[in-house]
């Protein structure tokens, strides 16, 4: 009987385990049912309101990220609609909770696109996640604004990407160190589809650029234990750490590093998925010293960034701090705004339209949108972080670099795509 | 040579931040054969506490969070146990959802109270530093936790054996009906350990902060590997506990410098389903004559 009861307890257990395991892994299967927008009524008009949709992670693992790029589009929504709306209509959001899973996101934009008929969804972090939506917009022929930089390699008709691509991102990063004379790197990432195909890229780069590649190392989303990684990193004596790792894992790596002795005056780390939020989470003595990479920081001084910064902290909290990813969820919406305003419509194609080559001032500059690729300019800034937990640009790329998701313009890129 | 020592060390470090978030299942698991898919939470409300207390004592205030966070986690605990545990006795299916579900509910009331970005605890400046042993630096932080870990076992260890509350608890455990008919009260020693097992994965909390992050989800990111400890050590055994998390730490260092990150959590579950096999119950066997 002893044995049996263990069993019993052992079996319930172990599967919970293991299903938690594999969660991560879960591929998406989305039903792609349902109607086209579009055909007779205008998408999200009804009455004196456009609907809009709003999917972000608001539960899970990656709600640390989300919650405030949502906070941020909600705040460009009251400022159009407190400048009297859009087409005289005002503009209400539907907020859904994509809970950090991906099959999810796609379930939702399903429900906001069929059952709501919102007029766009702004929504999406991960490229997980956006690569689970991709199909459900194409072929509901629905607009999706996707708000954070990812690894490229992609242009849907359907997306448009308000964050960096590798070559206002990665590539500006690359060119730093090569210039700072940090010739060997060490890669560390999270185990998906962002970093790996980051790091392909930057092999790539380094490849055509005397660059050595001393290591490379993924570990799960999620990872607490740096402690191997780390001596992997003091054998390989690399004069610079590349860091593509996402979520909590970064506050883990960062505290064992210092942990370990490695100061950033040995060793930098040059991070492309650590912002003003993160650095508050891992503690800004922690990481002050290190570099990041990214087109927007909370010190970014134009009248629109301080503009945008006295707003978000006087809706949320005069302490909150902004980073770049909420700064491009926030020129998104005022992007699609400006493009409904032009287009006269909510139609798909029309603002699709009105939306190549349409500019705005943002907070991080002037940003052009790329009507063939549906990316948009974007100036390119090297940053320190501080001890005070904000972040200095230490270099730029002196304007706008024109999107190039495909590297089609940098013959080390051959064959990447 | 200098590798494999290296190695070592790490280990040992990866074995006692496995053994000091095992330790509270080894009571709640392995003697009460709750399953407490809530046991994240309470090392999450552990590190709360910490973070709260750092406000208004500032920076040494990590040693005073120890013993507060073991209340405040032990607390939370116990009311779990009162209003939910107690009734759902014997029914582990039952047991394992619920708690799930209150799970998910203490991670929502951590969203709301502290927001969902991660927070910041500073660690002491005195944990600042490294040792150098033999060109190897250990961090403070991680002696420190070492340090907690060997403090809470002993602790345990005089408890159940040198106590008279403990050793009502193994009589329990052992023949929870011939207990009851001896004058032990049951209901006192079942809320007694779920309040010790509970307050001990507050302390836990708190020794993570060191290395990790501080967030809505950070017990989810460990309670895989507690649930692992305990069902490898064998269930409510101190000795088994203490010799899977250190085993299971040493493969998990070695496989993963010789490979990566996620081969090496493969290899670790492969080994121990493996291990399962060969031997479910786990590494100790609790010895009993009651026809349970």
């Amino acid at each position: 009987m002893r044995g049996r009861r263990f069993r019993i307890l052992l079996a319930p257990t172990l599967g919970v385990c293991l299903l938690a395991a594999a969660c991560g892994s879960k591929s998406s299967s989305t039903g792609t049912t349902g109607s086209t927008t579009g055909g007779g009524a205008l998408p999200g008009v009804s009455g004196n309101t456009i609907k809009v949709g709003d999917l972000h992670s608001l539960s899970g693992t990656m709600a640390i990220s989300e919650v405030t790029v949502k906070n941020a589009e909600l705040l460009a929504i009251d400022q159009v609609n407190a400048a009297g709306g859009v087409l005289g209509k005002q503009v209400v959001p539907v907020v859904e909770d994509g809970q950090s899973d991906w099959p999810t996101f796609a379930e939702k934009s399903q429900k906001l696109i069929s059952v709501d008929k919102v007029a766009v969804v702004f929504g999406g972090w991960t490229s997980a996640s956006r690569k689970a939506m991709l199909p459900v917009y194409e072929s509901n022929k629905a607009l999706l604004f996707y708000p954070v930089q990812y690894e490229g390699l992609e242009a849907s008709p359907y997306i448009y990407y308000m964050g960096a691509t590798t070559n206002q991102q990665i590539v500006p990063a690359l060119d730093y160190l090569k210039a700072q004379g940090k010739t060997k790197l060490f890669l560390v990432g999270s185990d998906y589809v962002f970093p790996k195909t980051a790091n392909k890229e930057i092999k790539a780069y380094a490849k055509a650029n005397g660059i050595d590649i001393v290591g490379e190392e993924y570990t799960p989303l999620g990872a607490t234990e740096y402690g191997t990684i780390i001596n992997k990193i003091t054998a390989a004596k690399p004069t610079a750490v590349f860091n593509t790792l996402n979520g909590d894992s970064n506050v883990a790596f960062f505290k064992q590093l210092r942990s370990a002795q490695v100061t950033p005056q040995q060793l930098p780390v040059l991070s492309v998925s650590v912002a003003e939020q993160e650095v508050a989470g891992i503690g800004a003595d922690v990481v002050a010293g290190d570099l990041v990479s990214w087109n927007y920081y909370q010190t970014t001084n134009t009248p629109e960034s301080v503009a945008f910064v006295k707003a978000y902290q006087a809706k949320y909290g005069a302490d909150k701090v902004v980073d770049d990813p909420m700064e491009a969820a926030f020129t998104g919406v005022h992007l699609w705004a400006l493009a409904v305003a032009k287009a006269g419509t909510t139609n798909v194609e029309a603002v699709k339209a009105a939306m190549a080559g349409l500019t705005y001032q943002a907070p991080e500059g002037l940003v052009t949108v790329d009507g063939d690729n549906h990316h948009i300019t974007k100036t390119a800034r090297i940053g320190l972080i501080s001890a005070t937990g904000q972040i200095n640009e230490v270099a730029n790329s002196g304007g706008p670099i024109k999107p190039d998701p495909f590297l089609k313009s940098y013959p080390w890129a051959a064959g990447l795509s | 040579m200098h590798v494999a020592l290296a190695q070592l060390v790490t280990g040992l470090s990866i074995s006692a931040v496995l053994l000091l978030i095992a330790l509270g299942l080894t009571f709640t698991f392995g003697q009460m054969r709750v399953i407490n898919m809530a046991h994240g939470e309470f090392i999450m409300a552990g590190a709360y506490t910490a973070y709260m207390l750092q406000g208004p004592l500032g920076h040494q205030s990590l040693l005073v969070a120890l013993p507060v966070a073991f209340v405040v986690a032990g607390a939370i605990g116990l009311v779990l146990e009162r209003l939910l545990i107690r009734r759902l006795y014997g029914r582990p299916l039952d047991t394992l959802l619920v708690t799930w579900g209150v799970s998910l509910i203490l991670q929502q009331v951590a969203r709301d109270l502290f927001g969902a970005p991660n927070v910041e605890v500073r660690a002491p400046t005195w944990l600042d530093g490294g040792v150098d042993v033999g060109g190897i630096t250990i961090g403070a932080n991680r002696l420190f936790i070492m340090a907690i870990v060997v403090v809470s076992v002993t602790a345990i260890w005089f408890y159940l054996t040198r106590s008279p509350q403990g050793r009502r608890t193994r009589a329990v455990v052992e023949n929870r009906q011939l207990a009851a008919c001896s004058g032990i009260s049951t209901t006192t020693v079942d809320q007694r350990t779920f309040f010790i097992g509970s307050g001990l994965a507050g302390v836990a909390g708190v020794g993570i902060t060191l290395l990790g992050s501080v967030g809505p989800t950070l017990g989810s990111n460990y309670l895989i590997d507690a649930f692992l400890v305990v069902v490898v050590g064998g269930l409510g055994h101190l000795r088994g506990a203490v010799l899977a998390a250190i085993g299971l730490g040493l493969l998990r260092a070695y496989v993963e410098y010789w490979s990566h990150a996620s081969i090496a959590r493969v290899v670790v579950f492969l080994a121990i389903v493996a291990f399962l096999q060969a031997r479910p119950q786990g590494l100790f066997v609790l010895k009993t004559r009651s026809l349970q």
